[in-house]
């Protein structure tokens, strides 16, 4: 068999977890050979040992039949072995042609040698359709244009075993079609392509093979095409999985958050400014704010729960205007907010999980008595939510939030934040770098929630998430509304027009 | 053997171990140094630093408590301010007025009867002291200016202005404050030193008093500060996270200039309590100099961890070796090298967290080792049990 790279019976350990029990990775020549798995399944782990960063205790690697030892990154790049990671690793004041460079710059008596590094980096992009422009700084261009600066990185390199890690997270709809076709254009020049994913329709629109692992096991290797999604995300979670919900007709009630010409000006660099946002969201129903990357969610998000100042209009909560309010004083209100980014706002990663799951209570007369805490309750308190929403820790309340995986730190907050038994819950991006089994787990809580008579405010940019369990969608671009529809009645492809700014039309205030 | 390798994984095992062996590491370092300045009497004066305080007996054990004073209370202070986010590097200012404010008290208001004199003037130190950290706290809330540089330009205003306000005229009336003679402030009344207590039975002839006592019950209560009040949780979450603790509603602003006026606060008492010992006590000598007991309080915070607790006993422990580097004088050793020689183990104590991380790696990698023993059986089972998948 012509296989590119083989793992055979890859065996890692760590303390108390088997992260990988003997697995086998057989990649063609040629092919995209997808590696699906929840988070903590093991496909780290098996790259890091197919980097050399690890050490695995049994089994063998073997290069084109040959088996080799790869004791370091560099002898995987020797092996012609190229990763694009998730998060990037580029320089971000230097320019594109710099970034590819870098490491292997060419030099003439000590000096660098550009010409030819340009000459071949503008030929492999025209090659492989990578269009960049080598002089721009990486800091300026989009993420989707950083992502293709490492894949020309790897081609410079002369790779012939592509992986990319969780490629399509950053990227927008529009990008992830482009990677797409640049991944298929990579394997006709006979690259060989791994895929990490947890994401089952790329699977389906690129991939040839896929192999499942779960709980560091491997479950098989599948044809993609003659396996249904159903099947795939089956092997991979052990059990079946509701796709779609069945989430029953909105009740909707009176407002709860009603936003009225908010605007907000763009004092910080970086920042997208809102221009006059009206919108009311009510008792009962899910209105989900759909739209592209950096279109003006972070700021609404911000400017409703008050991390930023609004310069114009009024944010209402229960028919109170909390604008000029604080943000204690709007979570009192009842205003819960699982923020967009769960290390930086969500949660204070030093702390105990018991820590973070008091952090909006801990004030309160049943958690503190003239300012001493009053830990037996608190610890209590914490086990009794890490029981009911399945929060899993290596030392359960006391364990240090930084040590616990993504999943289980996004539960965390979900946690802290529902059982605050909130009037309107404000939710961006909650189900963002998550498996299927915690989306599925975090979709039946915010529906649990609709139907208990709370207000959701949902702020996603998968349109997937926003078609599944809103009741009302509301499009952003450019930081204004640009309209409002019924999930019924609208199609993926009109909803991406808008999200786009091709097509806008009147919204009906209210 | 589980018990003991629980005991073994603790954080409090960890970080007094680690702390430990920074102190040997310095120790070493500073025989480095007497080998090569002095090799005729290294081996010797290695001994005397060792024995450091206690070489003097009951009295030296005392005079090291008493050097410990000043520096377990800066240490307090800028352990306190880095566990909230912030780096006081302005002790040596805070410190300076609140020693200038216990001299004031101590002398002017010679009417006051004797506890109620000595509190007082404690009072005004701590006062003090957080006034002058009030500022830099203000700028870096409202104006979000860096700490370190205000409060560095805060250590000389406050020196400056001390060593002006104990020479101007003003003060010249009787009780002078200044000692024209000696360069140095008067003798505070009687009323105003700290009593020696019990504390005159068990180290006789030293200059040791309530002091440390005091110092000790306020590393106490700030432990308990930070770990068991709300008031705490709110200072440590800004200083982890202030973004997750803006998010969580607690103002920053307020913690921010709460942190740094309590940190100045202990940094002033640190003051008051050395200056107000009586005529075998320090007296504030009149030079254009910031004073040391400032800058100890780093390594010391560093040494004990930036715990409060931890924070007494690396106090006491400077304080030893430099009592210890004092006896080197009776050998052959140039003053400027005992400096050296004392600084190169105070530098190497600061490194105890380097030594922290160091040793959970070790005691990772150990782990990892046990753990593949205790897995290598039941890992040999499930392979033979398994034909290698994905073979088809």
């Amino acid at each position: 068999m012509d296989y590119v790279i083989e793992m055979l019976g890859i065996t890692k350990s760590f303390p108390g977890i088997l992260a990988n029990d003997n697995i086998t990775l057989q990649l063609k020549k040629g092919e995209i050979h997808a590696l699906l798995g929840e988070n903590g399944a093991g496909k780290s782990t098996l790259m890091s040992v197919l980097f050399g960063l690890y050490k695995p205790e049994l089994g063998i690697i073997k290069k084109s039949g040959v088996e080799v030892i790869i004791k370091n990154p560099n002898d995987a790049n020797e092996l012609g072995i190229g990763m694009v990671h998730q998060h990037f690793k580029l320089v971000h004041n230097f320019t594109v042609l710099q970034n590819i460079i870098l490491g292997v710059e060419t030099t003439v008596r000590g000096f660098l040698e550009m010409e030819a590094a340009r000459k071949k980096v503008i030929a492999l992009s025209e090659q492989y359709g990578l269009k960049v422009d080598p002089d721009a700084l990486v800091e300026n261009i989009t993420v989707g244009m950083q992502q293709r600066v490492e894949i020309l990185k790897m081609l410079y390199r002369d790779n012939e075993i592509l992986i990319f890690d969780e490629p399509t997270a950053v990227l927008t709809p529009q990008e992830i079609e482009d990677l797409m076709a640049i991944m298929r254009d990579l394997t006709k020049e006979g690259k060989s392509i791994l895929f990490i994913t947890h994401k089952l329709n790329e699977i389906k629109a690129v991939a040839d093979r896929c192999t499942v692992l779960r709980k560091g096991k491997c479950i098989g290797t599948i044809n993609v095409q003659d396996t249904t999604k159903e099947e795939m995300s089956e092997m991979m979670v052990g059990r079946r999985i509701d796709l779609t919900l069945d989430k029953g007709e909105a009740n909707a009630g009176e407002p709860v958050l009603e936003v009225r010409n908010l605007v907000t000006a763009s004092r910080e660099h970086g920042r997208k400014p809102l221009k006059d946002i009206s919108f009311t969201v009510r008792r009962g129903e899910i209105v989900c704010i759909a739209g592209i990357d950096g279109n003006g969610q972070s700021e609404l998000a911000y400017a409703v729960t008050g991390l930023m100042q609004i310069d114009g209009g009024q944010v209402l909560i229960n028919g109170q205007d909390v604008s000029k309010k604080s943000i204690r004083a709007r979570n009192l209100s009842g205003l819960a907010h699982i923020p967009e980014d769960r290390h930086k706002h969500g949660l204070i990663l030093d702390y105990t999980l018991e820590d973070n799951l008091i952090l909006k209570q801990y004030f309160n007369p049943e958690y503190q008595k003239h300012g001493l805490r009053l830990l037996p309750k608190i610890h209590s308190y914490a086990e009794g939510l890490i029981e009911r929403f399945d929060i899993r820790s290596g030392q359960g309340a006391i364990t240090l939030t930084r040590s616990m995986s993504g999943g289980n730190q996004q539960k965390a907050i979900v946690a802290r934040e529902i059982d605050y038994n909130p009037d309107i819950l404000i939710a961006v991006q909650p189900t963002r770098g998550l498996d299927v089994g915690a989306i599925e787990y975090i979709h039946k809580q915010l529906i649990a929630q609709r139907n208990s008579g709370k207000a959701i405010l949902l702020i996603s940019l998968e349109l997937d998430e926003v078609m599944n369990i809103s009741d009302r969608i509301l499009v952003i671009y450019e930081g204004s509304i640009v309209g409002e529809f019924n999930p019924k009645d609208i199609t993926v492809q009109e909803l991406g027009l808008y999200m786009a700014g091709s097509k806008a039309r009147e919204v009906n205030h209210g | 053997m589980d018990k003991l390798r629980r005991i073994l994984r603790s954080t409090g095992f960890v970080n007094a171990s680690s702390s430990v062996l920074a102190i040997l590491v310095g120790l070493v370092f500073g025989f480095v140094i007497m080998l090569i300045s002095n090799p005729a009497q290294a081996i010797q004066g290695f001994g005397i630093i060792l024995k450091g305080g206690f070489s003097g007996g009951a009295r030296g054990i005392g005079q090291t408590l008493y050097y410990a004073i000043p520096i377990i209370m800066t240490g307090l202070s800028v352990g306190f301010a880095f566990k909230t986010g912030l780096f006081n590097i302005g002790a040596s200012g805070q410190f300076t007025v609140g020693a200038f404010t216990a001299i004031f008290i101590g002398i002017k208001l010679n009417s006051l009867p004797a506890p109620l004199h000595w509190i007082i003037a404690l009072l005004g130190a701590m006062l003090a002291g957080g006034l002058w950290a009030l500022i830099p706290g203000l700028f870096k809330a409202y104006l979000n200016v860096n700490e370190v540089i205000s409060s560095i330009m805060m250590n000389y205003i406050g020196l400056f202005a001390v060593n002006y306000a104990i020479k101007h005229p003003a003060l010249k009336t009787a009780p002078t404050i200044f000692d024209t003679t000696m360069n140095l402030t008067s003798n505070t009344a009687p009323t105003s030193i700290l009593p020696k207590s019990f504390l005159s039975y068990l180290f006789p002839g030293s200059t040791v008093n309530i002091g440390i006592i005091i110092a000790i019950l306020i590393a106490v209560f700030m432990y308990f500060v930070l770990n068991k009040t709300t008031f705490g949780y709110e200072l440590k979450a800004c200083g982890y996270n202030k973004h997750a603790s803006q998010y969580a509603g607690i103002s920053e602003k307020r913690s921010i200039v709460l942190s740094m006026v309590i940190a100045g606060a202990l940094s002033g008492l640190g003051g008051g309590l050395v200056y107000l010992s009586g005529p075998n006590g320090r007296r504030y000598k009149v030079l254009d100099l910031l004073l040391a007991d400032g800058f100890a309080g780093i390594p010391v915070a560093l040494l004990g961890l930036n715990n409060p607790l931890g924070i007494i006993f690396a106090g006491i422990f400077i304080a030893f070796i430099t009592i210890g580097g004092e006896y080197l004088q009776s050998l052959d050793f140039v003053v400027e090298i005992i400096d050296i020689i004392t600084a190169a183990i105070i530098f190497f104590s600061a490194f105890a967290l380097v030594f922290r991380g160091f040793i959970q790696k070790m005691l990772k990698a150990e782990e990892l080792a046990v753990s593949l023993d205790d897995n290598h059986s039941s890992l040999r089972r499930q392979n033979s049990g398994k034909e290698t998948g994905g073979e088809k």
